[in-house]
């Protein structure tokens, strides 16, 4: 259940976002996401501390903190006598007050929070209901006699307590954390590895409150001690938080509001969950209890504890990990059946069925005996699925060649690596910021920072503009060559500068038909260019901030750009309003890849997770959690089951997609991948990167190790193998050339392209 | 703020904050200028990071201004203007007040506007495609296309390209010397040097052709006298360039008729040069082409030219380098030339005459390594300037670890050309021997055993000769040239004629080259002690060309003559007494004739005496000779003795 969240809502949500047209994007994620929260503190928390201690006691424990707090206000404010009073009247000793005061008023603040959290379903409003709490601290601190001793406001009094505990010991964060982190130190060995992963979560949310509170310099004292500790992977919001140390600075941060907004996902064996849990509950360790109750998800999973190096593996993203349920949705990853086209010469290669292929609801004439050879993927979803546009008589053509290649084409293996072509852009000073290549490898078009999109064609054959409307009206129609005729040779060059964006041009994508382009720009809008006219024929307006990728479905017609705004968008070429929304990453999203069957798309995010979304109906069906930085490049297999993934850190992780798991890392490059390609066989994966490298990987035997036993399967507790070594063919250092992308030709020769950096 | 040891951010002080404020005209209480401060950073840090996923996103490692506008304006913040360009902003102090600014210069716009200067735009971009690895086949050098000055050659550069090149390999003449000159001057071809040094490397294409392998090498000669051109890097590859002249079995040495041997003095001749004068541009340079020598002189399946290119290669570096490479390589190098030379049957003549090249290149460059030794070491014992060239020269001296193996005589083309050996046996010397140390007479000791009389150290004038060393590092011609004086003319009597007379078919008219022996008259045999003597050799000289000598005549006394004529000019006023016998009367004016091609040997006015020694050794005189006199005649001189 829980794994749906983002999705279900995005497409209800549709409208809403649309109609809120400024300064949303933030907002609308977090509206998501807070709702997903919601949803989840009422049914997940409480199945967890159902063994917990403070449930059961509530009302009469509550009434207790409360009368235990409105007691130590008073003897805060020096009022003796009313101390005496109160104490008298509702019997309490002085030392269960001094022994369990604190606690638990901690934990009813806590459990309190946790219900304002759940009830209000935005996240702006946390925020603001704290921070105007927090205003009612002090006017509420005049008046707390009379309002504590009504005490039937429960709500504001909480939030009244939580606030004066916090006041109250901003050295006990502390206290706290160093006696956990004794606790976990010393437990067993196979526990240990798990509950560390506590550390970070609790620490930024302690660091959080006291930054909150006003606790400056305690805040810097606990940050300055404790972080140290934290694993290297969280190196980059370390540093945010280390910049953060003032109360206002925390409206409006991002990282914060992820934080605030969002519940950080741990997976935790049942055994070490319970030690951690007895501990807290022996220790009276409220403090971080609430924190864990309230800000932290904790998966419980029967079996044995995971290692170290299981759980590095997954982890490191901005939100933990992934939630077990979040992958457990089933996913048609197999290819859709390929249209049937005679072949002039028929050569049946294997290798073209394993290659996308045009897909045709009903095909009338042409042979349909040759459907039998190929049944139906059991794993593909149904032809309509998603509806896909006819295929034109070009496309058929088109289609006919892209076989006959596929005869020529090269078996790759360890032993036949491909021969490696570099398109260099010489003089690009502007900055060249996108590359793509057409499927046939006949146009290569860039995008530069300087807002143009250039085209270039790689044949010898020129580009060239179709007439202007007067001429065409005088040219035969009738005539055989009339495409020939239409199109203008006076214009006849070997590059076109598209101009129409105000702002970089971070995404580009040819479409399949080589008929229109596509590019994403820092101005927020997505643009659709005619490569028949070179002129620009719609701005797609949707992101209102910067769209850092955009990709044409395999089908043409459908497109996907993701931005700052958080949110992915599905388009159709001849909607001006997006045909989908995806939300639910916690940040940018830098990258979006189509899958080859065109009903599913994959984004990679700043979060440091990928999501995929099922194209039909807009739900995330799965997250991938495990890179350690910002994902700038995806890709997929060509037979749809498996996905590569690259980022900052310089690691290719690869996915499969069917079962949810990672199944293999690439560790080798030394800077940002930014471009990831598989050959057309599927048997070599290319990877090129900011490291000025181009690396082959032995796909096939990544993929062959693979050990998908039940287990492994059902928990996701994966071992990988560190065989990068093994699995790396071949390094291909160009002179200064960042490699921004990769592309294989259809006869499997591996284009590289990027610009000479001087 | 200020007590946090550890900065992780760069952090904007109070005092800065108040005085912005007042420069606008607030007035700031403390408290207030801390809070302001503390919100400067956090806000600067927030536009950093937010500004770092522009740059990621351009796929840049370096973070621009552009892209911290970017994040500005994102979050709603007035971009700022004026930091865009790309020039780096001076920093400036002033001391007084410890005040730190960026310059910013006031802006002439008339001036500005009205510029004539108007920057051309940067070349248009181009993609281009490279196939970098076939086969998948890795690389460990960096591959890529570098756009070097491919786009920016103007018109006008190609044309000029296109014409020098074509001037240089064409058939005319002068054309080609009007070229050569203009290369040599022209200071604005810095951007061609690419395209010239890449023509230069043809030479492995027309290694069959020894005009045009000519004609490029006064390429080099004119591009590394350009004083205009920074060369570089591609230093290295005209040294390799050149290098192929000197030791490569050119194809065009197939022919006994070319006369390769010229080729490869003049490119030696040519390496020193740019050594002396660009060396400094790539480290290493001297040692590598050492190391190269050396392989080439140790490997024995190397034909016989090949061991001459690195001789006179080594001689052409400096006696130093003799002494490095040749000297201790020697003995195991011997004794294959020795069987060459020995080897009397018809079939092995063309090689045999090869093995003379050789023997005489090595001879001339023991022989000048003894005297440079002697003067260095005199010098020295003098004080005063001797020890420049002995710091000089020993500055550039790096050790070579001794050569190994001997070459054993390969069979290759037959020399084409007669064989003129000028060299003489000079008054050996008595006189500096006495100032040598220890190494000197073992030296000489040493090599004397292989060449016997004929290795004769001759002392050009005193102070002429003195001040040659002096100058021999800047101008390394000089330094080839100063071997003038040592020349050795091991003459044997017996083996010479023969050998010699019956090789050499070259068209020479004057009468015959080859030097006999000449009686030893040598005067000087001399004070020296330890030197065996003071040999003279006959400067034998074999004239290719001169298919009509004899060798008959060649043993004829007569011929020696001339030699001696010179040398005498040129009596030995130094300190040590010597005297020199006449070789031969032929051999003056051979040498000049021979001047213009043998750089190397090229005789210099002093030429010793001549003393023949007896036989000791069965190795023959050898002689070498250039091509025709008339052929290199004067006027061809700025041309193809540039140095």
């Amino acid at each position: 259940m829980a794994a749906v969240q983002g999705g279900l809502i995005d497409t209800e949500e549709e409208k809403d976002i649309k109609t809120e047209p400024a300064n949303d994007g933030c907002g609308n994620n977090n509206n998501n996401n807070t709702a997903n929260d919601g949803r989840l503190l009422n049914a997940s928390p409480g199945s967890i501390s159902s063994g917990g201690s403070n449930k059961p006691a509530t009302g009469a424990l509550e009434d207790q903190q409360t009368l235990l707090a409105v007691l130590q206000f008073l003897k805060k404010n020096n009022l003796s006598e009313s101390v005496e009073i109160l104490r008298r009247e509702a019997g309490l000793s002085e030392d269960t007050e001094d022994s369990k005061g604190l606690d638990s008023s901690g934990a009813g603040s806590g459990g309190a929070a946790g219900n304002v959290d759940s009830e209000s379903g935005d996240a702006n409003s946390l925020l603001s209901r704290v921070s105007v709490s927090s205003s009612a601290v002090s006017a509420s601190a005049v008046q707390a006699p009379s309002k504590a001793g009504a005490g039937e406001d429960q709500p504001d009094v909480n939030v009244v307590l939580s606030a004066y505990s916090q006041q109250g010991d901003p050295a006990l964060y502390d206290v706290y954390y160093s006696s956990l982190k004794k606790f976990i130190e010393s437990v067993l060995d196979c526990h240990r590895a798990e509950l560390s992963q506590v550390f970070y979560p609790l620490f930024v949310h302690m660091y959080l409150e006291l930054v909150y509170n006003n606790h400056e310099n305690e805040a810097k004292a606990f940050f300055e001690k404790f972080s140290g500790d934290q694993e290297c992977y969280y190196e980059d919001d370390l540093r945010v938080l280390s910049g953060m140390t003032k109360k206002e600075h925390m409206r409006g941060n991002e990282t914060l509001l992820d934080f605030r907004t969002s519940k950080f996902v741990l997976r935790i064996s049942r055994d070490s969950y319970q030690l951690l849990k007895r501990h807290l509950q022996e220790r009276q360790n409220n403090q971080i209890w609430n924190i864990i109750q309230e800000h932290l998800y904790i998966d419980i999973f029967d079996g044995m504890p995971r290692s170290k190096s299981q759980i590095d593996a997954m982890s490191g993203s901005l939100a933990g990990e992934a939630k077990r349920e979040a992958n457990k949705a089933k996913v048609f990853y197999g290819l859709l059946k390929e249209p049937e086209i005679e072949v002039p010469l028929d050569d049946e290669d294997e290798e073209a069925e394993n290659e996308e292929g045009k897909p045709k609801k009903k095909k009338p004439k042409k042979d349909s005996m040759g459907s039998k050879s190929k049944k139906q993927d059991p794993n593909a979803p149904s032809q309509n699925r998603i509806p896909l546009p006819e295929l034109k008589d070009s496309d058929k053509l088109d289609k006919i060649m892209y076989m006959k290649e596929a005869t020529k084409r090269i078996r790759l293996g360890p032993d036949t690596l491909p021969s490696i072509c570099f398109y260099s852009f010489l003089n690009a000073y502007q900055g060249l910021t996108a590359v793509d290549v057409t499927d046939d490898s006949s146009l290569i078009a860039g995008g530069f920072a300087d807002s143009t999109v250039r085209v270039w064609s790689v044949t010898p054959k020129k580009l060239r503009k179709v007439k202007s409307a007067a001429d065409l009206s005088l040219i035969d129609k009738e005539s055989d060559d009339v495409l020939e005729r239409i199109m203008d040779e006076k214009t006849a060059s070997e590059s076109k500068i598209l101009y129409g964006h105000s702002g970089p041009v971070y995404g580009i994508s040819f479409s399949p038909d080589r008929n229109y382009l596509l590019s994403s720009s820092e101005d927020g809008t997505v643009r659709l260019w005619s490569l028949q006219t070179f002129t620009c024929l719609v701005g797609y307006k949707g992101h209102n901030y910067p769209v850092w990728d955009t990709q044409f479905s395999p089908y043409g017609y459908y497109f996907v750009s993701g931005g700052h705004d958080r949110v992915a968008r599905l388009w159709a070429t001849d909607h001006y309003q997006p045909l989908r929304m995806f939300s639910g990453h916690l940040a940018d999203i830098t990258c979006t890849r189509f899958h080859p069957n065109s009903n599913y798309v994959a984004t990679g995010s700043s979060d440091r997770t990928i999501r995929l979304w099922d194209v039909l109906n807009g739900n995330c069906v799965r997250i991938f959690t495990g890179h350690k930085g910002p994902i700038h490049a995806l890709a997929f297999s060509p037979n749809g089951k498996f996905l590569a993934s690259g980022a900052t850190d310089g690691r290719v992780l690869l996915w499969d997609i069917g079962h949810g798991l990672m199944i293999g890392e690439l560790k080798g490059h030394t800077d940002t991948i930014y471009s990831l390609k598989f050959s057309r066989d599927g048997e070599i994966l290319a990877s090129g990167s900011m490291d000025n490298t181009v690396r082959l990987w032995d796909a096939m035997k990544a993929f062959d190790d693979l050990e998908t036993d039940d287990f492994t399967a059902a928990t996701g507790h994966i071992h990988l193998p560190e065989n990068s070594q093994e699995l790396l063919l071949g390094t291909y250092m160009s002179k200064s050339t960042p490699v921004v992308h990769l592309h294989f030709t259809r006869r499997n020769l591996l284009l590289a392209a990027g610009a000479y950096n001087p | 703020m200020a007590d946090r040891e550890e900065r992780r951010f760069a952090e904007v002080p109070r005092e800065s904050v108040k005085l912005m404020a007042e420069s606008a005209g607030v007035e700031l209480g403390d408290d207030v200028a801390a809070l302001l401060a503390e919100d400067v950073c956090y806000r600067l840090r927030e536009a950093t990071q937010s500004s770092s996923q522009f740059m990621r996103h351009a796929k840049r490692r370096k973070l621009t201004v552009e892209d911290f506008n970017r994040a500005l304006r994102w979050s709603n913040v007035e971009a700022i203007c004026g930091y865009g360009a790309q020039d780096a902003l001076p920093f400036r102090s002033v001391k007084e007040g410890e005040l730190f600014f960026i310059e910013d210069r006031d802006i002439n716009l008339v001036e500005l506007a009205l510029a004539t200067n108007i920057p051309k735009g940067c070349a248009e971009t181009m993609v281009r495609v490279n196939v970098s690895y076939l086969d998948g086949k890795g690389n460990l050098e960096p591959q890529g296309t570098v756009p070097s000055a491919v786009q920016s050659l103007s018109d006008d550069l190609l044309k000029y390209y296109q014409q020098i090149t074509r001037a240089i390999l064409g058939e005319d003449p002068h054309l080609m010397k009007v070229a050569l000159l203009d290369l040599q001057s022209n200071s604005k071809i810095a951007a061609l040097l690419p395209y010239f040094v890449y023509v230069i490397s043809g030479v492995k294409s027309v290694s069959h052709d020894l005009e045009q392998l000519n004609r490029l090498l006064h390429m080099v000669k004119s591009l590394v006298q350009n004083p205009y051109l920074y060369l570089g890097s591609y230093v290295r590859s005209l040294v390799s360039s050149v290098m192929y002249c000197i030791l490569e079995p050119l194809a065009a040495s197939i022919n006994p008729l070319n006369d390769h041997w010229t080729l490869r003095d003049y490119a030696a001749l040519l390496l020193s040069h740019i050594f002396w004068t660009h060396g400094d541009l790539v480290s290493g340079l001297y040692h590598q082409i050492l190391l190269s020598l050396q392989k080439v002189l140790s490997d024995p399946v190397r034909p016989l030219c090949s061991h001459y290119g690195a001789v006179v290669g080594l001689h052409a570096l400096g006696w130093k380098a003799v002494e490095r490479v040749l000297y201790p390589h020697l003995p195991a190098y011997w004794a294959n030339l020795q069987a060459v030379l020995d080897d009397y049957s018809v079939s092995n003549a063309q090689v045999k005459a090869d093995g003379h090249k050789v023997y005489g290149a090595i001879l001339v460059a023991v022989e000048r390594l003894l005297k440079m030794k002697a003067l260095s070491l005199s010098q020295s014992a003098e004080g005063g300037f001797s020890s420049q060239p002995g710091s000089v020269v020993g500055a550039l001296g790096y050790g070579v670890s001794s050569p190994g193996l001997s070459p054993p005589p390969e069979p290759l083309s037959e020399a084409a050309l007669g064989i003129a050996s000028h060299l003489q046996a000079g008054g050996a010397g008595c006189p500096w021997e006495e100032w040598t140390p220890v190494p000197l007479p073992a030296m000489y000791c040493e090599l004397y055993s292989f060449f016997g009389d004929s290795l004769a150290v001759r002392f050009s004038t005193g102070p002429g000769f003195g001040s040659y060393p002096p100058c021999t590092p800047p101008q390394p011609n000089d330094a080839r040239k100063d071997p003038p004086g040592p020349a050795a003319n091991p003459d044997t009597t017996r083996k010479m004629p023969q050998l010699t007379a019956n090789l050499n078919i070259s068209p020479r008219q004057d009468g015959s080259p080859r030097t006999e022996p000449p009686p030893p008259s040598l005067a000087a045999t001399g004070p020296g002690r330890s030197l065996a003597r003071s040999s003279s050799s006959s400067s034998s000289v074999q004239r290719s060309r001169s298919s009509s000598s004899r060798s008959g005549q060649r043993s004829a006394g007569p011929s020696r003559d001339v030699f001696p004529k010179a040398r005498f000019t040129t009596p030995q006023t130094g300190p040590p007494a010597f005297s020199f016998l006449i070789g031969g009367r032929q051999m003056g004016r051979r040498c000049q004739g021979r001047r213009p091609f043998q750089t190397i040997f090229a005789p210099t006015p002093p030429l010793s005496a001549v003393l023949p020694r007896t036989y000791a050794h069965k190795l023959p005189v050898i002689g070498r000779v250039g091509k025709p006199v008339r052929r290199w005649a004067c006027s061809h001189y700025s041309l193809h003795l540039p140095l």
